[in-house]
C-alpha cells in the first residue's frame, strides 16, 4: 500500500540546492506544480515518474513510504505505482482504440475477465471530457488532441488505476476541466498537476513552485484563496459557456457580457 | 572477455545506449575495446576514441550483407581485444537484416528498439529481437505511458523469454542494469557459434556454416584488416 511519496531536493540549473529541501505527499493529497514556461516544472513529474535517485540531470530523490523505490515498479510496468498523462496530443500507436485499450487493460488488470469492463468504462470516461465521442474502431493516431487526451486520462483512471496520477497541463488540450476534476476526485489517489490554470492550482491543496529548475516554495491553498475560487471558477465556467456557444455556432451578446462584471 | 553485440534498426538509439554503457563499463573498471560495423558509412569508432580514449575499429561491409560481415571478422576482433589487454567487446552492427540475427552462443546480444516505431515493429523484426537476451527501449519519453506499456507487451507476446529494459538514452537512465547483465554474461573465448539458423541462400552461412571467422568459409571472406571501400550501386 502506498502512503506517501517524497520528494528530496536536488539543485537547480545553477548548480545551487533547492530551497524546499523535502516535500512530502500523503494518499489523497490534490497538489499543483506551478511556474514560468521553462521552468522546470515537466523536469520534476519526469523525476517523479523515473523514481529518480540522484540519477537524473537534477540530482532529485523520489522515495516511496519512505524507501527507495523497489525495481519492480520499473521493471514491470503492471506493477509501475504511478501513471504519467503527459503534454501528447497525438498517439504514435497505429492500433484501433479497442484493440489498444484491450491489450493495455490485460497488462495491468490480474482478473482478465474484467478486461470489456474495464475498457468499456474507460471509453465512457473518456467520452464525458470530449466533444465528439471517440469510435472504438477508430486508430488511435486518427484521434483529435482531445480525444487524444481524454482517453488518457480516462485509461490512466480506470485502466491503469495507480494510486499516484500525474498530470502535464491538461487545461491544454480543449476537454471539459470541470468534468474531468470532478471524475478524478471520486477516486482516492495522489494527484498532482502540472498547471498554468488559476482554477486547477486553487483547487489543489497546495502548490509547488517551480523556478530556474528549482523547487522555490510550497504554498497551502489559504481561507482566502479558497473563498477566490469560487470566482474564479464562476468565470472560468462562463468563459467555458461562451467558448461552447461559438463552437456550436452560436452568437454572443452585451447581455452576456455584464455576467462578467 | 566480455562481448557485447547490439543489433537493431537505424536511428533507434543504438550509440546513444552503448555510450552510456561504455563509460559505466570503463567506471567499473572494464578496459573496454569497440568495433562499428557498417554497410558504408560510420563514425562511431572515431566518436567513441575521442570520449573515451579506448582502441576502436569500423569495417565497412560493402558488397557483402553486414551479419554476413560480422561473421567474418568477429573471429579476428576477439583476438585484436585480447591483443590490447582489454575485458570487453562492445561491437555494433549496422543492424539491418530481418531474418539473420548477429548473436553469438557466448556474450550479451541486445537489440536497441525505439518505442515511436509502431506496435506492430516488434512482429517485424524477427530474429533480431527473439534471439537477443535483452531488449533495449529507447525513446520512451516520445510517447504516453500507456503506450509504452503496450509496445512492452508487443515485445513480450513474440519474445516471452526476452528481458526488456526501458531507457532514456538521452540522459542514461535505466542503463545500469545492462551494465550488470554485461558483466554477468558468459565468456566468449575461442570458437563461437551463430545462435540462429541462416536463411536459405548459396553463400556458405546461408548454407549453414555457423562457425564465426574466415578462416571457416569460402567464396566472399573479408579479414577484419580488409578495409576494401564499396561505393554502393
Amino acid at each position: 500500500m502506498i502512503k506517501t511519496i517524497t520528494i528530496l531536493g536536488g539543485h537547480g540549473r545553477d548548480g545551487q540546492r533547492e530551497p524546499v529541501e523535502q516535500i512530502e505527499l500523503k494518499m489523497g493529497d490534490v497538489a499543483s506544480i506551478v511556474g514560468p514556461t521553462g521552468s522546470g516544472k515537466t523536469t520534476l513529474i519526469n523525476d517523479i515518474e523515473l523514481f529518480a535517485n540522484a540519477n537524473t540531470p537534477t540530482g532529485r530523490r523520489i522515495l516511496i513510504n519512505g524507501q527507495v523505490a523497489p525495481a519492480e515498479y520499473r521493471d514491470n510496468p503492471a506493477r509501475n505505482p504511478i501513471a504519467l498523462i503527459t503534454q501528447h496530443t497525438t498517439f504514435l500507436a497505429d492500433l484501433p482504440v479497442n484493440e489498444f485499450l484491450t491489450t493495455h487493460a490485460r497488462i495491468r488488470t490480474t482478473d482478465h475477465s474484467q478486461v470489456d469492463a474495464l475498457v468499456g468504462k474507460a471509453l465512457s470516461f473518456a467520452n464525458q471530457l470530449t466533444g465528439e465521442p471517440i469510435l472504438v474502431h477508430s486508430r488511435m493516431t486518427e484521434l483529435s488532441g482531445g480525444q487524444t487526451r481524454a482517453l488518457l486520462i480516462a485509461d490512466a483512471t480506470i485502466i491503469c488505476n495507480t494510486p499516484i496520477v500525474l498530470l502535464d497541463e491538461v487545461e491544454n488540450a480543449g476537454i471539459h476541466r470541470t468534468r474531468a476534476l470532478e471524475l478524478l476526485r471520486q477516486y482516492q489517489k495522489i494527484f498532482i498537476f502540472v498547471t498554468h490554470d488559476p482554477r486547477i492550482a486553487l483547487l489543489s491543496d497546495y502548490r509547488i513552485v517551480i523556478g530556474g529548475g528549482s523547487m522555490t516554495q510550497v504554498l497551502h491553498t489559504d481561507e482566502h484563496e479558497r473563498a477566490c475560487s469560487v470566482r474564479v471558477s464562476r468565470l472560468d465556467d462562463l468563459l467555458s459557456g461562451l467558448r461552447d456557444r461559438i463552437r456550436i455556432g452560436g452568437r454572443l451578446t452585451a447581455e452576456m457580457m455584464e455576467e462578467f462584471s | 572477455m566480455k562481448l557485447v553485440i547490439c543489433a537493431g534498426p537505424a536511428t533507434t538509439g543504438k550509440t546513444s545506449v552503448l555510450r552510456h554503457m561504455i563509460r559505466k563499463l570503463i567506471d567499473a573498471g572494464d578496459r573496454v575495446v569497440f568495433l562499428k560495423i557498417d554497410v558504408q558509412y560510420a563514425e562511431e569508432d572515431e566518436q567513441f576514441a575521442r570520449e573515451f580514449g579506448i582502441p576502436t575499429k569500423k569495417v565497412y561491409s560493402g558488397e557483402l550483407c553486414p551479419d554476413h560481415c560480422n561473421v567474418m571478422v568477429l573471429g579476428d576482433a576477439l583476438q585484436w581485444a585480447n591483443r590490447t589487454g582489454s575485458t570487453a567487446l562492445v561491437v555494433e552492427t549496422a543492424g539491418l537484416c530481418l531474418r539473420c540475427s548477429p548473436y553469438v552462443d557466448t556474450g550479451l546480444g541486445m537489440i536497441v528498439l525505439e518505442a515511436t516505431s509502431g506496435m506492430n515493429l516488434p512482429l517485424k523484426v524477427g530474429p533480431m529481437l527473439s534471439l537477443a537476451d535483452v531488449a533495449v527501449v529507447t525513446k520512451i519519453d516520445r510517447v504516453s505511458q500507456a503506450e509504452r506499456e503496450v509496445f512492452r507487451a508487443r515485445i513480450q507476446d513474440v519474445a516471452p523469454s526476452v528481458r526488456i529494459r526501458e531507457v532514456n538514452a538521452l540522459h542514461g537512465i535505466g542503463i545500469d542494469p545492462l551494465v550488470d547483465m554485461v558483466r554477468s554474461s558468459p565468456d566468449a573465448a575461442g570458437r563461437m557459434l551463430l545462435r540462429g539458423n541462416p536463411p536459405v541462400g548459396t553463400c556458405t552461412i546461408c548454407v549453414g556454416k555457423k562457425e564465426v571467422g574466415w578462416q571457416s568459409h569460402f567464396g566472399v571472406v573479408r579479414p577484419l584488416e580488409n578495409q576494401v571501400f564499396y561505393r554502393g550501386e
